[in-house]
Parts: C-alpha cells; sequence; structure tokens
C-alpha cells in the first residue's frame, strides 16, 4: 500500500493528539504538552549557549560518522569479498554487534578520558558494526549471474566493480548507511551523558538531574525531529536505489 | 437428464471481477460461468493461461466470493467460507515444512470432531494409500517435489472429502512422474468415490483422467465447450494409446489454439 | 574453506592472548585495563564473596528476562494485528522505520515519572528498546509466508486464533528468529543503560561504582560476567536458528 500525505496528517495528528491526553493523565511533573514544548523549544534554540552545544555534538557525530562510515565500509567490503573471511569472522561481527556497547562505556572513559574522543569512539563503536554487517551482507547477496554476465563481457575489474557489483550492493549497503546513522547519533549521545560538559546529551543529562521536565521535552523533540528529518532522507535515497536495483 | 440429488455442485452467472493493481479500471477474470458437475464424476477443466481456472476453483471452494452469480455445493449456496466435505490441493507446495510427513497429514483432522483412534485409522490409511509409509518421521524438506505433493493430497484424504478439488497439483513435476500421479488420482477417485474437479494445463492430462473436460477461453475466462470422454472407469494411463485419446486431444487443441493465442497476445 | 569455527576460536584466543601480554608487559596501563585473567579472577571472586552480587545479578538479569518475554510475546502479538489491518501498518509505518532513530533513553524521565524508581521502569525501558524490532520482524515474516498456507488454513476451517499459532507463527519462524534475536540485545541494552542511568539496583548500578571508586578489577570483571551472559543466549539463539534451517532447508 502506498504511503500517502493523509496518512502522514494522520500519524502527526494523532500523536500531538495522544501526546495532550497523555499530559492530562499525568500532569505537568511528567510530561509538558505539546505547545508548551514547541515554546520552550524555540526559547532554547534562541539562546546562543544553545547552538555552542549543538555544534559541539554535530562536530562529534561527523567525526563518529565518518569514522563509522569509512571503518565500516572497507572492512565491510573487504570481508564481503573473500569467501574465507566471511565465513571466519562475520559471526564474530555479529556477536560484537549484539553485545550491549553501554558496558563498555566505562573503558571508552577509561582510555580516551573524557572529552571529545569518547564522544567520537563512542559514536564511531556504535555505528561501525551495522555499517559493516550490512555491506558484507550486499556483497554476498550479489547474485553470481551477474559476475558471470561481466565476465563473459570481458569487462575489466574496475569496470565489473563500478557498472556490474556497486550498483547491485548499492541498495542494501545504503540500509546500512541509514541504521549506521542512527546508531552513530545514539552512540554520539551517550557519549555525551556523562563524558562530557558540552553537547545536546549534556544538556539532556542535565535536565534529567534537576527534574526540568519541559527542558528534558523540549530536547527530545529537537532530537526525535531531527533523527526523524534525516531518517526520511536517507529512507528517500534507499527507496531510489532500490527501485533502480530492481 | 441429470436429477437434482446428482448435482454436486452447480454454478450459475459466476463472474469475478476485482480493481487493477494500477488503481485504474477493473479486472474481469472471469464468466460469466454455468455449470454443473454431477456427483462422483472426474471433471477436467482446461484453458490458456490467465483465463481464470484457479479463480473459477477457488469460487467453487468458497475461498473466493463471486462478484456476481451463485455457486451452490450439496443444495446449498458456497460463499465465502469453506463448505464442509471440501479438499482442495494447490498448485504450490503447501506442505509445512516445520511439520513430519506424519503430522501433516494428521494436520488436516485438526477442527474434525473425531476421536484420536480414529484419527491415528485415518492418516495410516492415507499415508499408505500415498506410498508415504518409508517417510512417515521425514520432513518434506527431505523428500522430491511428487512427494510433498503426495503429502498434501494425503492431508486432504483425511477428511473424507466428498469434493476433491485440485489446481494444477503436477505443474511442477516432469512429464512421467505425471502420469503416474495421474493413474494414483485415479486409483484414488475410485476408492473415495469423491467427486474430482481438476484444474490442468495439460491436454493430455485432461483427457486421460476425466470424465469430462470443459475448455475455458481466454480472459475472462468462459466455457466454450465441455467434452464427454465415456472412458471406463478402471482406467489408467494406457489409455493414451486408444485412437480415441487422440482425437480428444485433437479436438481439444483445436478448442484451445486461437484462445491460447490470445492469451499470448495479450502479455 | 575446513573449519572455520577453530579458526575463530584461534582468532578469539589470539586476541586475548594478545591483550593479556599488552597489560602484563605494561604496555596497556593498569589504570585503563587489567589483564584478562585478572578479569576472570575478579569475577569468581566477586561471586563467592561479594555481598551484594546476587542480588545485583540477580535482579538485573530477573529484569532482562521480563523484559525480554514482553518483547517478543506483546511484539508478536501486535505484529500479528498490524498485519492483519493494512491500513493501519501503512499509518504506523514511519513510525515502525524511524523509532530507532531516536535515542530512546529520552524516554526514561517519562518512565521515571510514570512507574517511579525500580524495576518496573528498567522493564519498561527494556521492553520498549526491544519491542519494535520484534514488530518489524514479525510484519515481514508474516509478508513471507507463502499464501497458500492461509489457503490451507481455510481449507481446514481453522479459525483466526488457530491459524495465527498453528500456521502463522511457525511458518515464520526462520525470519521471526532473527527478531528475536535483535529484541533480545535491545532489551539487555535498555536495562543495563536504565541501570546505568537510575543508578539504584543491578549490575549496570555497580558497574557505575566501582568505576568511580576506580576499582578496575571489579569493573573488568562485571563486564565480563555480563559479555558471558549475551554470548550464552546468543549462543543458544544460533543454535537454534540453526536448527529450524536445517530443518525447512535441508534439499
Amino acid at each position: 500500500m502506498k504511503q500517502s500525505w493523509t496518512d502522514y496528517a494522520i500519524l502527526a495528528s494523532a500523536s500531538v493528539l495522544l501526546w495532550q491526553v497523555a499530559y492530562y493523565f499525568a500532569g505537568s511533573e511528567a510530561i509538558t504538552p505539546p505547545i508548551e514544548t514547541a515554546q520552550r523549544l524555540g526559547v532554547l534554540m534562541d539562546g546562543a549557549r544553545f547552538w555552542e552545544h549543538a555544534r559541539a555534538t554535530g562536530v562529534a557525530f561527523v567525526y563518529a560518522g565518518a569514522l563509522a562510515l569509512v571503518g565500516g565500509l572497507v572492512l565491510g567490503i573487504a570481508i564481503g569479498a573473500s569467501r574465507t573471511a566471511h565465513e571466519i569472522l562475520t559471526p564474530i561481527l555479529s556477536t560484537l554487534y549484539s553485545i550491549p556497547k553501554i558496558m563498555l562505556y566505562p573503558v571508552v572513559l577509561l582510555v580516551f578520558g573524557l572529552g571529545l574522543s569518547a564522544k567520537v569512539a563512542f559514536g564511531a563503536m556504535h555505528g561501525f558494526f551495522p555499517v559493516a554487517l550490512f555491506a558484507i551482507g550486499a556483497i554476498r547477496n550479489i547474485p553470481p549471474v551477474l559476475v558471470r554476465t561481466g565476465r563473459v563481457m570481458r569487462l575489466s575489474r574496475l569496470d565489473l566493480v563500478r557498472n556490474i557489483l556497486l550498483p547491485a550492493a548499492l541498495p542494501e549497503i545504503v540500509t546500512g548507511l541509514r541504521i549506521g546513522f542512527s546508531t552513530t547519533l545514539l552512540g554520539t549521545l551517550m557519549g555525551e551523558l556523562f563524558a562530557s560538559s558540552e553537547g545536546l546529551g549534556f544538556l539532556l543529562i542535565r535536565a534529567m538531574d534537576i527534574h526540568n521536565v519541559p527542558d528534558i521535552m523540549a530536547l527530545t523533540l529537537l532530537l526525535f525531529l531531527v533523527a526523524t528529518a534525516v531518517n526520511i532522507l536517507i529512507l528517500a535515497v534507499e527507496r531510489r536505489v532500490h527501485s533502480h536495483g530492481t | 437428464m441429470v436429477s437434482d440429488a446428482d448435482i454436486h455442485v452447480a454454478l450459475k452467472g459466476v463472474t469475478r471481477v476485482y480493481p487493477a493493481l494500477s488503481g485504474q479500471g477493473e479486472v474481469h477474470a472471469l464468466g460469466p460461468i454455468d455449470l454443473t458437475i454431477r456427483r462422483g464424476e472426474f471433471f477436467g477443466v482446461v484453458g490458456p493461461s490467465g483465463c481464470g481456472k484457479s479463480t473459477l476453483l477457488e469460487t467453487v471452494a468458497g475461498l473466493v466470493r463471486p462478484t456476481a452469480g451463485t455457486g451452490t455445493f450439496e443444495g446449498k449456496e458456497i460463499g465465502d467460507q469453506v463448505p464442509d466435505g471440501i479438499g482442495v490441493v494447490f498448485q504450490e507446495d503447501a506442505s509445512f515444512p516445520w511439520l513430519t510427513v506424519e503430522r501433516n497429514v494428521e494436520f488436516g483432522l485438526r477442527r474434525a470432531d473425531v476421536d484420536s483412534a480414529e484419527i491415528a485409522r485415518r492418516v495410516d490409511h492415507a499415508i499408505d494409500f500415498m506410498g508415504l509409509n518409508a517417510f512417515r518421521r521425514a520432513y518434506p524438506s527431505q523428500l522430491s517435489g511428487g512427494m510433498r505433493q503426495r503429502v498434501c493430497i494425503a492431508r486432504t484424504l483425511v477428511t473424507r472429502p466428498r469434493l476433491i478439488l485440485l489446481d494444477e497439483p503436477f505443474g511442477a513435476l516432469d512429464q512421467q512422474t505425471r502420469l503416474l500421479m495421474g493413474e494414483e488420482l485415479l486409483r484414488l477417485w475410485r476408492d473415495t468415490g469423491a467427486t474430482v474437479v481438476l484444474i490442468t494445463h495439460s491436454l493430455d492430462e485432461a483427457a486421460m483422467l476425466s470424465d469430462r473436460v470443459a475448455v475455458m477461453s481466454s480472459r475472462p475466462g468462459r466455457f466454450i465447450a465441455t467434452l464427454e470422454t465415456n472412458w471406463p472407469r478402471d482406467r489408467d494411463s494406457r489409455i493414451v494409446s486408444e485412437p480415441t485419446f487422440g482425437q480428444l486431444t485433437s479436438q481439444l487443441w483445436t478448442l484451445l489454439r486461437d484462445e491460447s493465442k490470445k492469451a499470448l497476445n495479450a502479455g | 574453506m575446513k573449519h572455520p569455527a577453530l579458526w575463530r576460536l584461534v582468532i578469539v584466543v589470539g586476541a586475548v592472548l594478545a591483550i593479556e601480554f599488552a597489560c602484563r608487559a605494561g604496555i596497556i596501563d593498569r589504570v585503563t585495563m587489567v589483564p584478562p585473567s585478572q578479569m576472570a579472577v575478579a569475577l569468581v571472586r566477586m561471586s563467592s564473596s561479594a555481598p551484594w552480587f546476587w542480588s545485583d545479578a540477580g535482579s538485573t538479569f530477573q529484569n532482562i528476562g521480563v523484559a525480554i518475554t514482553l518483547s517478543i510475546v506483546l511484539g508478536f502479538l501486535i505484529g500479528l494485528v498490524i498485519h492483519a489491518l493494512p491500513r493501519l501498518r501503512t499509518v504506523l509505518n514511519p513510525v515502525l522505520l524511524s523509532y530507532y532513530a531516536v535515542p530512546t533513553f529520552v524516554y526514561y524521565p517519562l518512565l521515571i515519572v510514570i512507574f517511579g524508581i525500580g524495576p518496573a521502569s528498567l522493564i519498561v525501558m527494556g521492553a520498549m528498546f526491544g519491542i519494535v524490532a520484534m514488530i518489524s520482524a514479525t510484519l515481514s515474516s508474516i509478508d513471507r509466508i507463502p499464501r497458500v498456507y492461509g489457503k490451507v488454513a481455510r481449507v481446514t476451517r481453522l479459525s483466526p486464533w488457530q491459524t495465527a499459532l498453528r500456521i502463522k507463527l511457525p511458518a515464520a519462524m526462520p525470519h521471526l528468529i532473527a527478531g528475536i534475536k535483535l529484541a533480545v540485545a535491545y532489551s539487555v541494552i535498555g536495562v543495563i543503560a536504565g541501570e546505568f542511568i537510575l543508578a539504584t539496583a543491578g549490575l549496570g548500578r555497580r558497574l557505575t561504582l566501582s568505576y568511580n571508586e576506580f576499582d578496575t578489577a571489579t569493573m573488568y570483571g562485571l563486564i565480563l560476567l555480563i559479555f558471558i551472559a549475551v554470548a550464552i543466549i546468543n549462543s543458544a539463539l544460533q543454535h537454534w536458528e540453526a536448527r529450524i534451517h536445517r530443518r525447512w532447508y535441508q534439499a
């Protein structure tokens, strides 16, 4: 069934409605209603300090994302391309992926100290695995008949990779990038919870500590909107790539 | 003249129309169809691809509600519930991969008000009848396509259906296996005394197995003609060497050739 | 490739030995990490003599257990319902896709207010984290069930509930297991992360405490414990998945 704008509208209005209803039930101790939250967010975003924090998170995220992306793709493609490597290493990667990396948090702090490098490390650690695992899957799932066709056409190595392998693998790789993006963001924010005195994660934990509900909700709303917006963007790219593939 | 008691299935003006996938217009898949099937007969249906043969079968089974017209089974309207007493064997492999052959066959009696001794008896009989004794504890993934279809047929058998519907059950099998499975189908028909409706794209198969063969047009499928084969009840695959067999299949092909061309060009 | 499992073992053991050596040789300093052997020793010591060990471990694993059960059972049921209502599915689709885009710990303060500081909050956190993975996996695995099974269900005249239990559930199993693995992993993360943040009880809290007190031996011992537990659960799930695959796809 096709997604129509009405569906998004229904979802958005239902969510806002539920939010308002939840407020009536839980009271202002727990929830700030939608309009007030939006207002509070506006106030926050007006302050100069806010943007310093946002920038700090952004910087850390970009570094972490770059590491996760490059590292994940390089390793993923290398492992995916070699049958031997795949049989030996992929289960190890899968197991590492399912370890709650949160428990390595203190280790990261010990190794990197407090500050930017810890955040970047944590974020990259989170994003690396989905990117790598999906890249491996993408390469392994390339139908062998495509490779054979390329060989029959006597394509050069570069040609084969560029015109056949890459387009065939691209959809799944992009899915990995999308999930990698979300997890890198999660990791970076979690890194900011305890390892830093700046960043949106820090603002969040500070608000949580003093139980500043309006701020908690305003920041949550902001993170939600940003994360969803980027996700929708990457999804659109993903859809284009997938439909070209089929 | 066929008396009312002898009519097992009757379709009047059955039509099936559904909205097109593209969202524009409708697809007229079937009909209008008028059909009477006699109790205990072996009724074959052939037709070009896409003519709605499967839709016809599913209408009789109660899996699909016709857009217009009525269908009755044993005098009662079929509706969109599968009536008691009908068994269906599908084209696709419907054996459950997570159950052994034994449990697969037993599954057919899941809803039946039958005590466990009777269940065991019927399962044993069906497995024995379909030659599956050596594979009782095997899983479908260990069996060939032909064996899996036998499992599905056995699963249908345990419910003692009075009407057995088969939708291209041997489609995925090779020619030799098909002929032998056809013989088994005849054996089953004689043994159970059930009415059998077989949808097939193989003219040979329809001609060999059926008492009557109906020929459908290309979409929207309608009956062009119904041929009587006049075979003896205890026939087997060796009737393919009878001269009348060749005449029959020629007749069928003459009727079908143009329709098949239309279907091919329709894309 | 002969015996990939053997090679894996070699690599893992080699890595552990390398770390052991690096720690003992001083390449990695004591403040940052203790040798793996000491982690094991610390864990054994904890389990036999630390007064808090069994209550904290018990608390954590109990919460994880309940969270996992909730994620899986509720996730499957909700997935079933959503699948049966295509319109609802279309509307909810963005939620399912973007759920993990938002760091779930932002909901923690809200949960604390509703459920208080205690096991209930932790369990809900774990369940909330895992449930959507299970719902998505349920939806996609039911999608893949061959349509003919549904027809067999109707010919056998099963009720909707019987169809769900006797056909949809077993037929969806191969793909469902992937969802179960994710739900388990996420539930563990949700509970432990919650214990970090809430810091009232459980292994997560112990971890934070030992970190703050510079008791790296205990800290790593606890990490080792959680790691072993997760590895065991994962291993069990892998075996189950392999068994199903063998039964289904032998040919």
